[in-house]
């Protein structure tokens, strides 16, 4: 079975229509990205998946292991095994990091029927993953995202994901903001859950990201639409030529970079 | 509208009435200063009658309810036992004093593991036995020309908490002031009068609550003075949690000499309609001042605060932090003044409202006031209005947290901002539990979908002035 099966969705916000019929399927241990530019519908599509209530489904189904995700509540979707990483983190006072993520663990693993980690379970595992993303053990301590650098929340992202275990990991533009070094750690973090189980989409504006993370498939979102599907290649075709050479191969309005 | 003004006028009769009987009775009746402290205060009462929405100092707050009533003082101290009190006993305390209706109750209290240096009694039985000690400070700071609540607290005071930290005497548990009101079929006023000194290096922590055993109208009329000596180190802590129809207006007036540092946490939770004065006056160089508050209003509470920071030394520093969260038809108010005097330079005055409306109908009035006539001053004020953040939410939500479960924790960690202020002790402890079973009684009322929808609604403003 597939992991999600996207057909024919249609989805509007504030009365816009930002998605005009999107048909994805991602099998277990695949890992498709999702290219496009500025205002294509890319973010839309994540967020949509991990079920934000601001977004209207007007036509279409997603199926996720051949349940119905867009009758799930974020929190349900979550605990199915679908994990986004922000765009833009949010940044919480008063709630630490540690706090946070034992609670979101133990939300998901009580979903799951399994028994729910203690403190002391929980930092062992909590501290191996701030080391294998070079992030500082202080953070865990303090309020979650805030006054984290650009880069510190990316990490923080990929490190929630470790510790989730989702199965579909939804990237959001990740690689965004990120200096090399940073860049590096956190492809690296992904790669490192990359398995025959997960499935994984990749958003991203640059094909610098690919470079890193190499995907299985490149969809290429113009105005709402995948105006092509290809190979790890379309991602550096894309590079070479840009994307107004696949949105005047779909006759669109001019592109606007 | 004419007939309420004619009630308040025949309810300062009654007052009349009252304050004529309580002067034959009244502890320290014979004491010349204390006879004419209290008449000057009652004739002013009645000059200015209570307040209305005219006055700018009650601008958001309308006490017609109380001026309407006739309140009478408690007819006799009603005997409890120490089971009655249960709810409210904290852990760790140097001392306990219980008040029942206004009056000190010895038998409930508990003095017995403060240290040397320290003189804790009922008000009443030290102007019995020390009226000295008492006259040099009682009425000395407070206010009662602005304010005619303090003035009719002076006309009727009575009893209340007192206590005396010696020079260098280090208090290390918290002293606790419990005030009980109990049920009665007559509208009943109490007007408990705190005189709390802690002498020069100093140190303090004084926990003053208001609780009700019982329902019925009740109107409790608190003022505290609490005097700081040179470098003296107290930590004040006013918790109002009477039944949802109990009035209750309590002034704080805090006197501040070189170097002192205070800190004032108000936490108002009970109470239907209720209006905190915090007043510090920041009278001697260097002297540190926080005033930290959390408000937390459902069903109809209407809860005032109303601070007013006084600079009048240079040096000094104060910060006002306060938090609100407001749900179904509460009112919440934050009067935030600050008065720079002329000779107070370098002073750094800082002040932040930070309000979450939970319900259409929740209403917060906010409201900085800052009067400044020394020019080398740095004053900064802000205030914002919002509700639950839908970022926030979807965020806690997408990592598998259910929306009542993430509600909840955005609430308590919005309310954990004022814990933080406070200094790790069972002071600190006993505000900390009060305040999360609070949020989670208000983060259990059913919210629809609807409130977040109404985003557009959201309202920010800063200003640094």
């Amino acid at each position: 079975m597939s992991l999600l099966q996207i057909k024919n969705l249609h989805v509007t916000v504030a009365g816009h229509e930002i998605l005009k019929g999107i048909d994805l399927t991602i099998n277990p241990g695949e890992v498709h990205s999702i290219m496009g530019p500025n205002g294509s519908g890319k973010s839309t599509l994540a967020q949509v998946l991990s079920r934000r209530e601001t977004y209207k489904v007007t036509e279409g189904e997603v199926l996720f292991n051949g349940k119905d995700l867009l009758a799930m509540k974020p929190e349900e979707a979550a605990c199915e095994g679908v994990f986004l990483a922000f765009q833009y983190p949010v940044e919480i006072p008063g709630i630490s990091n540690a706090y946070f993520l034992r609670s979101a663990l133990n939300a998901v693993r009580k979903y799951r029927g399994e028994d729910e980690v203690d403190a002391m379970d929980f930092l062992p595992m909590y501290r191996e993953k701030l080391k294998f993303l070079d992030m500082d053990e202080k953070l865990m301590n303090r309020s979650l995202n805030e006054g984290f650098s650009g880069g510190e929340k990316k990490r923080n992202e990929i490190l929630q994901m470790a510790m989730l275990q989702p199965k579909l990991a939804i990237l959001d533009e990740t690689d965004s903001g990120l200096d090399i070094d940073a860049l590096r750690i956190v492809a690296n973090g992904v790669n490192s859950m990359r398995s025959p189980e997960r499935g994984m989409l990749v958003v991203t504006h640059y094909q610098r990201l690919l470079n890193y993370i190499v995907p299985d498939y490149v969809h290429v979102l113009v105005d709402g639409r995948i105006a092509r599907s290809g190979g790890p290649e379309l991602a550096l075709e894309l590079e070479d030529k840009g994307y107004g050479w696949v949105e005047a191969g779909r006759q669109t309005a001019p592109a606007s970079l | 509208m004419g007939t309420p003004v004619a009630t308040a006028i025949q309810n300062v009769e009654t007052y009349l009435g009252s304050f004529t009987e309580f002067q034959k009775r009244a502890p320290g009746a014979k004491l010349t200063w204390l006879r004419t402290l209290r008449e000057a205060a009652f004739a002013r009462f009645c000059e200015t009658g209570f307040p209305t929405t005219h006055d700018e100092d009650w601008r958001f707050t309308n006490v017609s309810a109380i001026a309407r009533t006739p309140f009478f003082l408690p007819s006799g101290r009603k005997q409890l036992s120490e089971g009655d009190l249960q709810l409210w006993s904290m852990e760790g305390t140097a001392a306990r004093l219980v008040f029942v209706d206004g009056q000190f109750a010895p038998e409930l209290s508990d003095t017995g593991s403060l240290p040397a240096g320290v003189s804790v009694s009922g008000l009443a039985e030290q102007i019995a036995k020390n009226p000295q000690d008492v006259e040099s400070h009682l009425g000395r700071y407070l206010d009662t020309g602005r304010d005619p609540f303090s003035a009719l607290n002076t006309a009727f005071l009575n009893d209340g908490a007192y206590f005396h930290v010696r020079r260098g005497t280090v208090v290390e548990g918290p002293i606790h002031l419990l005030f009980v009101s109990t049920a009665s079929d007559v509208a009943t006023m109490t007007h408990p009068r705190n005189l709390l000194i802690v002498e020069n290096e100093a140190q303090a922590t004084v926990v003053e609550e208001y609780v009700s055993l019982g329902g019925g109208t009740v109107l409790s009329n608190s003022v505290t003075e609490l005097v700081a000596g040179e470098n003296a180190t107290v930590s004040h802590y006013m918790i109002e949690r009477e039944h949802k129809q109990a009035f209750n207006i309590s002034t704080l007036r805090i006197q501040q000499d070189r170097s002192a540092n205070v800190a004032s946490h108000s936490l108002l939770i009970g109470g239907g309609l209720v209006r905190n004065n915090v007043h510090p006056v920041l009278a001697g160089e260097g002297g540190e001042c926080l005033i930290n508050g959390l408000f937390i209003g459902e069903g109809r509470q209407h809860l005032d605060n109303y601070m007013h920071v006084e600079h009048a030394s240079p040096h000094c520093s104060s910060r006002q932090f306060y938090n609100g969260i407001l749900d179904e038809q509460a009112h919440g108010v934050f009067h935030g003044r600050i008065v720079v005097h002329k000779d107070a330079q370098k002073t750094d005055a800082k002040q932040t409202n930070r309000n979450l409306l939970l319900s259409d109908d929740a209403q917060i009035d906010t409201k900085p006031q800052l009067e400044i006539y020394a020019d080398d001053v740095k004053c900064t004020h802000g205030a914002t209005i919002g509700q639950i953040e839908e970022n926030a939410l979807f965020y806690l939500q997408s990592r598998g947290i259910d929306e009542a479960s993430a509600r909840k924790l955005l609430l308590l960690a919005f309310a954990s901002e004022c814990v933080e202020r406070m200094k790790e002790g069972p002071a600190r402890k006993y505000a900390k539990t009060l305040i999360h079973e609070q949020v989670l009684s208000v983060s259990a009322h059913v919210h629809s979908a609807g409130g977040l929808a109404n985003q557009g609604a959201k309202r920010t403003w800063e200003e640094v002035g």
